[in-house]
């Protein structure tokens, strides 16, 4: 189909009859072709009816919504449908087709020949990080949680649909697995840059995967639409501002990874250098202590000051280099790694496991008071 | 009753100790084999056109019950009064409209099977998952679509069993459809009830016949319903 379709809520308004108020109130929000949206908000805040009114599983009672500027309740709901990719928390394969039958489903509906859908299902489980062959064959019963919620994500992807549904995709998964594919999703979307309108529960997730994020309060009312940052920095009001929690500065830390602050250089030194250069080394940087390295440069711990009395460096650490860091983790979590370890300084290193500098609490100190059109966020964070 | 099938008696006046006490016999089986032939085979035409009406019927019946629930209670209602008639009331009722013959068997043996089919369909596609059919819904197929690609295929575990109440039931039912001159083993039973080797072998018969089509529609569960062993291999 196309890229990603931009998505316009106009008024839209759902009313049940029989109940004093509106499931969902007069919500008007642009989502930007090609941007994660997130719908956040405690249970019975009419989120998943927003979301569900867009692929008209449930009927908008006033208002619209348009898709690319053309209104959805104009459209054939099933025909509608086909074009918009649609994942929800249960997952809902059918457990009597095999997973590529399963992704197979709307290439089916729309007559897509047999060596379209074959090469379109391995290259889909591919896209979601599912070995072809030994997955193509097996039942929904076979896999484990979060395979299947990965054959989910391939399934809505199936036709390259412009504009992606998605409600609480990661819910039921535990909350290793459940970062696991949050991140494997932000790395899909860099790729595929579709429309996302996810909804979610949990204001963490929503920071972590929105590129803008709708919150939500009881009676179905938008309380706020904004950028993760601009919502952590200046929430409208007293429900968004405890929605989002008094750790709320914390939580801006999630929105920055490591390879987005300025590091400090790190002073690595290798045994056998001279204990000259390695103090040389140590003055010019921020970190008062040089890192001994290995051969491939990677971290083997702090120097203590009896390593630099002879003439060349030797072996003898003060600590070990622990934490090491990694370009892609989140702040918060270098930060927590940071506590954990007792430590004022990490070195980070690159996928090859090289150091390529130090972040310390005074890094992470000056990004907290940073000013949030800086903050990168969502998928744009490590592209 | 007992002096009414007296006269049907099977078996000439005989030498054989073994027959003339109404025993076990292993050498008049064999002999007479031949006998029981014909009514086995109309004892399994009647049991598997009944089922297959029944099922036909049933199946129409619950598909257009699950859209319109409210259809639900009238028929199982209806089919519930069939199901609690005595076959042998029914077959004596229909003489007078239908007659002596298969019809009138068939059309008890089928009024018999509707309920246990139509409620095993019914709950089979209760049973169908709700996230499953909304990802179906949400993906955009119609409802007929929904039906037929997986609703159906999903309740094709209950609606076997359903049938394999049905067959096994009505192989028993169908011995009594000698009384609407529909033949049958019952027929062959009734034909010397006091003569133990026709008695066993008539009823042995029916027995085995209840088995194997038993066994044949588990072989076709299992056949069309790949999906369910493949979890508990896992």
């Amino acid at each position: 189909m196309s890229d990603a379709a931009t998505l316009e809520f106009r008024s839209a308004t759902k009313r049940y009859p029989g109940q004093s108020e509106p499931a969902v109130e007069e919500l008007s929000l642009t989502v930007p072709a090609g941007e994660i949206c997130v719908l956040v908000g405690p249970s019975g805040c009419g989120k998943t009816t927003a979301m569900r009114m867009v692929n008209r599983m449930i009927d908008i009672t006033s208002g619209d919504i348009l898709l690319d500027g053309r209104s959805v309740k104009e459209r054939r709901p099933a025909e509608l449908r086909r074009e918009i990719g649609y994942a929800i928390q249960q997952i809902g394969l059918f457990p009597h087709l095999s997973v590529a039958g399963n992704i197979a489903t709307v290439p089916r509906l729309l007559g897509w020949s047999k060596d379209r859908i074959r090469a379109r299902v391995d290259e889909l489980l591919e896209l979601v990080s599912l070995d072809p062959h030994e997955t193509r064959d097996r039942f929904p019963g076979q896999l484990s949680g979060g395979q299947r919620q990965r054959v989910g994500v391939a399934r809505a992807l199936a036709v390259d649909p412009p504009l992606m549904l998605m409600d609480e995709p990661f819910g039921a998964i535990d909350p290793i697995n459940r970062e696991r594919l949050q991140n494997e999703f932000l790395r899909l979307q860099r790729e595929i840059r579709k429309t996302v309108v996810f909804v979610t529960h949990d204001i963490d997730e929503a920071i972590k995967m929105g590129d803008r994020i709708a919150v939500m309060q009881k009676g179905g009312k938008l309380a706020q639409y904004a950028p993760p940052a601009e919502l952590l920095m200046f929430p409208q009001g007293r429900f968004v501002e405890d929605f989002v929690g008094a750790d709320r500065a914390l939580k801006r830390l999630a929105l920055q990874r490591v390879r987005d602050v300025d590091l400090w250089k790190a002073p690595l030194v290798r045994v056998g250098e001279p204990v000259a250069e390695a103090r040389a080394k140590a003055a010019e940087s921020e970190v008062p202590y040089p890192l001994l390295v290995d051969g491939d440069g990677k971290p083997l711990g702090w120097l203590s000051e009896k390593a630099l009395l002879g003439e060349r460096v030797e072996h003898e650490l003060r600590s070990s280099a622990e934490p090491v860091l990694e370009l892609d983790d989140v702040l918060r979590d270098a930060l927590a790694d940071l506590l954990q370890d007792e430590a004022q300084y990490g070195p980070v290193v690159d996928h090859r496991g090289q150091v390529t500098g130090v972040l310390s609490i005074e890094i992470l100190g000056h990004a907290l008071r940073s000013d949030p059109d800086e903050v990168p966020h969502g998928a744009d964070a490590a592209a | 009753m007992s002096s009414l099938f007296a006269q049907l008696r099977i078996r000439e006046d005989t030498a054989d100790s073994c027959v003339a006490d109404n025993g076990f016999c292993p050498d008049w089986i064999a002999d007479n084999f031949d006998r029981f032939v014909d009514p086995f085979w109309e004892h399994v035409y009647l049991t598997v056109v009944a089922v297959a009406i029944g099922f036909v019927i049933s199946f129409a019946l619950a598909i257009v019950a699950y859209r319109r629930r409210w259809l639900i209670n009238p028929i199982t209602q209806a089919t519930g009064v069939l199901y609690t008639i005595p076959s042998i009331a029914a077959f004596f009722l229909l003489l007078p409209l239908t007659g002596r013959g298969k019809t009138t068997a068939l059309i008890a043996l089928v009024a018999y099977v509707l309920l246990i089919i139509f409620r095993n369909i019914l709950t089979g596609l209760d049973n169908v998952p709700d996230e499953t059919k909304d990802a179906g819904r949400g993906m955009g197929l119609t409802d007929r679509q929904l039906l037929w690609r997986v609703e159906i295929p999903l309740a094709l575990p209950e609606i076997m069993a359903g049938l394999r109440i049905a067959v096994t039931t009505t192989v028993g039912l169908a011995t009594l459809a000698f009384f609407a001159g529909a033949g049958g083993l019952g027929g062959q039973i009734f034909s010397d009830i006091n003569f133990k080797s026709n008695v066993v072998v008539a009823g042995g018969l029916a027995v085995l016949l209840a088995a194997v089509l038993d066994g044949l529609i588990l072989l076709a569960q299992r056949a069309v319903t790949p999906w369910t062993r493949a979890v508990a291999a896992r």
